[in-house]
């Protein structure tokens, strides 16, 4: 256990994954592909779309394994699904059927906690995000802001010491989208989990991350790291006006620039 | 700071229109929209009666073949307070119900289990779904002289008929249903934890019961078929078997009499299922059967 306290929350080593297609050809979505996330760091991934960011995620949860190379979560190869990891999904993965309260009651409720205990800290969770008041509504009488506080209770009831978000708030009109930011950086820095964030939007990664993974156009790979050196606590809404937040932003999008025009003349041809 | 002019002479624009009018405007609208609706339902119902007794008095269609809405009346009301020839009208009704429902009972619960089953299993379906073809292929009536030689005169063989009569359209319901369960709430589910039971339990079914429902909505209707095609082939009880001896007799107006009652009995069992999906289904933004 010694090397489990000291390992890194998540290490990809050399990775590769092949998917078959429908026609039984094989495609390669990402290829050595090597990323390391650190306890407690806030990781960003970006790159072009559909080069196979969401693929990397799924490699962590166990819900896909890999072609080649290794995943370890916590120093320990990835066996099936890992109870200390949360997932926030690009699209609404709220149950529809449940109220509010009930979706974020899931979790515990499946992990075989007790129904009084899981109410009383999905209770303790929804004011947390502000959403007291809508315990009984359901999810289609909600906002798309509100339904992803819902997600974002919903996961971090479970306490995951790994956060992984798939484009998490890329449906979210602007506005809520920064507020979004600056809950999810509260709730992280309360709960101190590693996260990976995976988006195509550059300003929301530097904005939120420690670091930024930028990928090559598919099949991906690790083109470039870089460690966003902005101090925390960080104003997301006032955060992009700061000169340093400027330069970064430049020099990581002329790095990316390359990849997403590769990506778009791929898909023009 | 603003310079926009507000055009006081357009029609879209009264003085003094205040949110409680336009309310009372639209309520009022939507009330005259409804008695509307009423006043044609109702016009048509009464034209197309009218016409039929007027069309068999006139001699225009032969009574004797088609009968008058007049004497299928006069034989419902001679059913109901003398009871028909076999007996009172409310046992065999209940006949023909105890067989529709336990058809449909066994029938839905069946499909279900079985579409949930074979759509969570993609080997098993892969394998049954030839043969699930095949016997789905069997017009279901065809099969109603097999079961009364094999099951007797008596219920079995009827509660047979409307099994498969419903078995197989909430079968195909189910089995879509879990097939287009959305991947992402699966992933989440299992994410936070649910294990394989749970997730078919909390997930899977719940999100397959639009589509359940949407057959349970025919398939009572398809158990009475059931239930009555086999009584007509062969039974001693049922509204079947009315049908049956007015056939015998050339009774017209008793086999418009029978088709009358199994109407009523039908619509009943539709508005009653529409209330239970109702009640399930308050998650939803909208119902997708409208009581009006």
């Amino acid at each position: 256990m010694a090397v489990e306290k000291t390992a890194p929350a998540i290490e990809l080593i050399n990775v590769s994954r092949r998917f078959l297609s429908p026609t039984g050809k094989s495609l390669t979505a990402i290829r050595d592909f090597t990323m390391t996330v650190g306890r407690g760091e806030f990781v960003a991934v970006v790159g072009p779309t559909g080069c196979g960011k969401s693929t990397t995620l799924n490699l962590v949860t166990g819900l896909a394994s890999p072609s080649a190379g290794e995943v370890r979560v916590m120093g320990a190869p990835v066996k099936g699904i890992d109870p200390r990891i949360g997932f926030v999904f690009q699209t609404d993965a709220l149950f529809p059927w449940r109220t509010v309260i009930e979706n974020v009651m899931a979790g515990p409720l499946f992990r075989g906690k007790p129904k009084s205990q899981a109410e009383a800290s999905a209770r303790d969770w929804l004011a947390r995000v502000g959403l007291a008041r809508f315990e009984q509504h359901y999810p289609h009488q909600l906002s798309g802001g509100m339904r992803k506080r819902v997600a974002l209770a919903q996961t971090f009831i479970n306490g995951p010491e790994i956060l992984l978000m798939d484009e998490p708030f890329s449906a979210l009109d602007v506005q809520t989208r920064v507020l979004m930011h600056e809950e999810l950086l509260r709730l992280w820095s309360e709960a101190k989990a590693s996260v990976v964030f995976v988006t195509h939007d550059l300003e929301e990664a530097i904005a939120l991350a420690d670091k930024v993974y930028v990928l090559t156009a598919g099949p991906a790979t690790v083109k470039s790291v870089y460690t966003i050196d902005l101090p925390r606590p960080r104003v997301v809404a006032d955060i992009r006006y700061e000169q340093s937040f400027i330069d970064y932003s430049r020099t990581i999008w002329s790095d990316l620039k390359e990849e997403v025009e590769t990506s778009y003349a791929r898909a023009a041809a | 700071m603003t310079d926009a002019t507000i055009n006081i002479s357009s029609t879209n624009f009264r003085p003094g229109t205040s949110d409680a009018e336009i309310e009372a405007a639209a309520a009022r609208a939507a009330a005259h929209r409804r008695h509307t609706v009423t006043f044609w339902r109702l016009a048509i119902l009464v034209v197309f009666l009218g016409a039929w007794e007027i069309a068999g008095r006139m001699a225009w269609i032969d009574p004797f073949f088609y009968a008058m809405p007049s004497t299928i009346a006069g034989r419902l009301y001679e059913w109901i307070t003398e009871g028909t020839s076999e007996g009172p009208l409310w046992y065999h009704l209940y006949v023909t119900m105890e067989e529709s429902v336990l058809g449909f009972v066994t029938g839905s619960v069946a499909g279900i289990i079985i579409g949930v089953a074979l759509g969570r299993n993609r080997m098993a379906a892969d394998i049954f779904s030839i043969y699930i073809k095949l016997i789905n292929s069997i017009p279901r009536v065809v099969l109603a002289p097999i079961f009364i030689m094999i099951l007797g005169l008596g219920l079995a063989s009827k509660v047979a008929l409307a099994f498969v009569m419903v078995f197989f359209v909430v079968f195909h319901n189910a089995f879509q249903g879990v097939r287009e369960a959305d991947r992402a709430m699966i992933a989440n589910a299992r994410i936070l934890g649910a294990s394989d039971w749970q997730l078919t339990r909390s997930v899977i079914v719940p999100s397959a019961m639009s589509w359940i429902f949407a057959s349970l909505h025919v398939s009572f209707g398809f158990a009475i078929i059931g239930a009555i095609v086999g009584e007509f082939v062969g039974s001693r009880f049922g509204i079947g078997l009315l049908i049956n001896i007015a056939k015998g007799s050339f009774d017209a107006a008793g086999m418009y009499a029978a088709i009358v009652i199994v109407m009523v009995v039908a619509l009943g069992a539709e508005y009653l299922m529409t209330l239970v999906e109702n009640r399930l289904a308050k998650w939803r933004p909208q119902p997708l059967h409208e009581t009006q």
